[in-house]
């Protein structure tokens, strides 16, 4: 059996902070349109909203 | 010698696995969940027959089903990533696949089990529009709380030595939050009397199918990649 080799994280630093923050606020953002968006986010007025329906029902988001 | 990944290295795999968990996660909806939205969706509109909608039936179920999860996939598969890169050090363990498993696991409990068991999904033909809002700003503090109970599990996990007491202190600490949780947050109850309750359960355990199936292949999708990366960065590369 090979031995388990772990791999360590990249060292925590500011920036690497900032951007892990960034990317966050991008993937809730993302989670956002797919959950909760009316076309506010999307812009493409209630079309993905509806599109989307059946995710969010089954995802176990509040939908009506 | 460690191996050290970059963050983008991280996250591409944080992406793929969410990917292919929102599409599995998808699959199963598809199979198990649409059919109970289709009978919900016959009770709502014999009471009330809609118009013309936007988007069709068809499209809603298959190609707007398999958007959604997987879009929610790649998003989650994004947080778990960064989650992992920032908090991996702070696991207090040697491996890789325990430290990506722990996390989904706890997401899986905080963001998934602690909001359903207050709010449980509700099929099409359930819930009062009039008050969604509410409703919604519930299910985002329940799914806040939820992450709190975990975390305070962890922290006095930490406050022990012996693994039973630890076990004990984590379970106390989880429950606690918990329970103050579920009695301030706001309760609704709007499942109309005439809604058939076994329609309701099938379609809550779909959704909590689908829900566990994304998380845990979330989990093991990442832990794998991560393992994959191991071995990778282990075997030297050949130039050719």
């Amino acid at each position: 059996m090979p031995k388990a080799q772990a791999l360590t994280t990249p060292t925590i630093s500011t920036r690497l902070l900032a951007t892990a923050a960034g990317v966050t606020g991008i993937m809730l953002l993302l989670a956002y349109l797919v959950a909760f968006d009316q076309g506010a986010l999307s812009q493409s007025g209630t079309y993905l909203h509806e599109l989307m329906h059946d995710g969010r029902h089954l995802l176990g988001v509040p939908c009506h | 010698m460690p191996l050290t990944p970059s963050y983008p290295q991280l996250l591409l795999r944080g992406l793929l696995a969410g990917l292919v968990a929102g599409l599995l996660a998808g699959t199963f909806a598809h199979l198990a969940g649409e059919p109970h939205i289709n009978a919900a969706i016959a009770i709502e509109e014999a009471g009330a027959p809609a118009g013309d909608a936007i988007v069709s039936r068809d499209v809603q179920s298959g190609p707007g089903l398999f958007l959604a999860t997987g879009l929610y996939g790649v998003a989650l598969g994004g947080i778990l990533a960064t989650a992992y890169t920032v908090l991996r050090r702070r696991l207090h363990t040697g491996s890789d696949t325990t430290a990506a498993l722990s996390l989904a696991a706890a997401a899986l409990t905080g963001i998934v089990l602690v909001p359903y068991l207050k709010y449980p999904p509700n099929p099409p033909a359930v819930g009062d529009p009039a008050t969604i809002d509410q409703r919604t700003a519930a299910y985002l503090a329940a799914v806040a709380l939820g992450l709190v109970a975990v975390w305070a599990a962890a922290l006095a996990a930490r406050t022990q030595t012996h693994p039973w007491a630890r076990a004990t202190a984590a379970a106390a600490a989880f429950l606690v939050v918990v329970t103050i949780a579920y009695t301030l947050l706001p309760t609704f109850h709007e499942v109309p009397d005439d809604f058939p309750a076994t329609l309701l359960w099938d379609f809550r355990i779909s959704s909590l199918g689908t829900q566990t199936i994304l998380w845990t292949a979330l989990g093991l999708g990442f832990a794998g990649l991560l393992a994959r990366l191991t071995h990778r960065t282990e075997t030297p590369a050949t130039v050719p």
